[in-house]
């Protein structure tokens, strides 16, 4: 029973972890982001369409690990593998 | 587990919050599978869904083809046709700067194909699972990009068509050159035989990240998605029952407004993802027809 809750304590901590650290990253790379676009945008207003293309793109770029890390947090919340293979153990 | 839900559903009890979401997770397969990777499993739910929206994308273009008049300004569906060929049209010219005949038809059926896809995401929750208890049918996963299968299926697909452009345009000597002269180059044989095992570190890592990332990416958006909208169909999950309560009135327009708010947002989030699953790979194989 205790390692089943070890386990659960350890992998919400994990959780906790993955979707706080890419969210700090994924904030930070869109503030640099999102203010370089201004400049370029405030600087060539003309070339603005074609910028915000290019800023969406590099915008998926930059959440995707960000979003692999969460599906995974989400996995392990509600299909946990690691307390799958204690379960049969510990009955 | 499955025979848990099982015993709840039949009591016709209300799930436990965790319940539902597992249902909600569990695809429809032919058996349970027998470790991480079980080339067994089929998940029927998703193959049926990508194999409808499929013929409903191929056959609704297909008919506005043959249907097309080049007389006068077309009409209808033809004009939204046309506007999509257009946005392929140009989307291809920016990033894809060689002859290929393949490349529009393959950017136009990826974001087609994974717009519908994610464009499942947008119907109620519970709909399709609920027409699906009528045909039998106890577990439903109607997204099938929330399915790593059909992601990688697709990424793995453009994969193999990077590798085959690859050795295509440059020949096997300048696929092999491409991982083992670069980025470090040199004039001298020793040397460049010396530093083939850092290039080749240097160029595998990323050759092989860009599939897993292409089709994870994908896939890690939609999951967080559904999840989100299974959280806010948990606000009310004790059904009518809940409606005596002030917290269950409070759960409804809650569920309400998060639903809608959640929804516009998502409406974002499935287009740019199939419009970045399209350039990505129209940039791949753009970089994968360069030669010198």
């Amino acid at each position: 029973m205790e390692s089943i809750a070890t386990i659960q304590g350890m992998t919400v901590l994990a959780v906790g972890i993955i979707f706080g650290l890419g969210a700090l990253g994924t904030a930070i790379g869109f503030g640099i982001l999102g203010g370089r676009f201004l400049e370029g945008a405030a600087r060539q207003p003309e070339l603005t369409p074609m910028l915000q293309t290019k800023m969406f793109i590099v915008a998926a770029l930059v959440d995707a690990v960000a979003m692999i890390g969460i599906g995974f947090a989400l996995f392990f919340t509600f299909a946990n593998p690691f307390l799958a293979a204690v379960q049969p153990a510990a009955g | 587990m499955a025979a848990v839900e099982h015993a709840a559903s039949a009591a016709e009890k209300a799930p436990t919050a965790n319940e539902y979401i597992v249902h909600h997770l569990t695809f429809l397969k032919n058996r349970e599978p027998g470790g991480i990777v079980d080339f067994h499993v089929i998940h029927w739910d998703s193959v049926f869904f990508s194999v409808l929206l499929a013929v409903l994308f191929a056959g609704s273009f297909w008919l506005a083809a043959r249907r097309a008049s080049s007389v006068g300004v077309p009409k209808g569906f033809q004009s939204f046709v046309e506007l999509i060929i257009d946005f392929i049209d140009t989307t291809v010219k920016e990033s894809f700067s060689h002859h290929s005949r393949v490349i529009a038809p393959l950017a136009l059926t990826i974001f087609a194909w994974v717009f519908l896809f994610n464009f499942m995401d947008m119907l109620p929750v519970d709909l399709l699972p609920w027409v699906g208890r009528f045909f039998g049918v106890h577990y439903l996963k109607s997204v099938p990009s929330t399915d790593v299968n059909i992601t990688f299926g697709m990424s793995l697909t453009v994969f193999a068509l990077i590798i085959f452009y690859s050795i295509k345009m440059k020949g096997l000597g300048g696929f092999v050159s491409e991982f083992t002269m670069q980025p470090f180059a040199a004039k001298n044989p020793v040397v460049k035989v010396l530093l083939i095992p850092a290039n080749l570190l240097l160029e595998i890592v990323p050759f092989i990240a860009r599939p897993i990332s292409l089709s994870l990416r994908l896939f890690g958006n939609l999951f967080a998605g559904e999840m989100i909208f299974l959280l806010i169909a948990l606000l009310t999950l004790n059904g009518v029952e809940q409606l005596t309560g002030f917290g269950g009135w409070l759960g409804v327009i809650a569920q309400l407004v998060l639903g809608l708010v959640w929804a516009i947002f998502h409406i974002l989030v499935i287009t740019l993802q199939a419009f970045i699953f399209m350039v990505l790979t129209i940039i791949y194989l753009s970089m994968a027809h360069e030669h010198h």
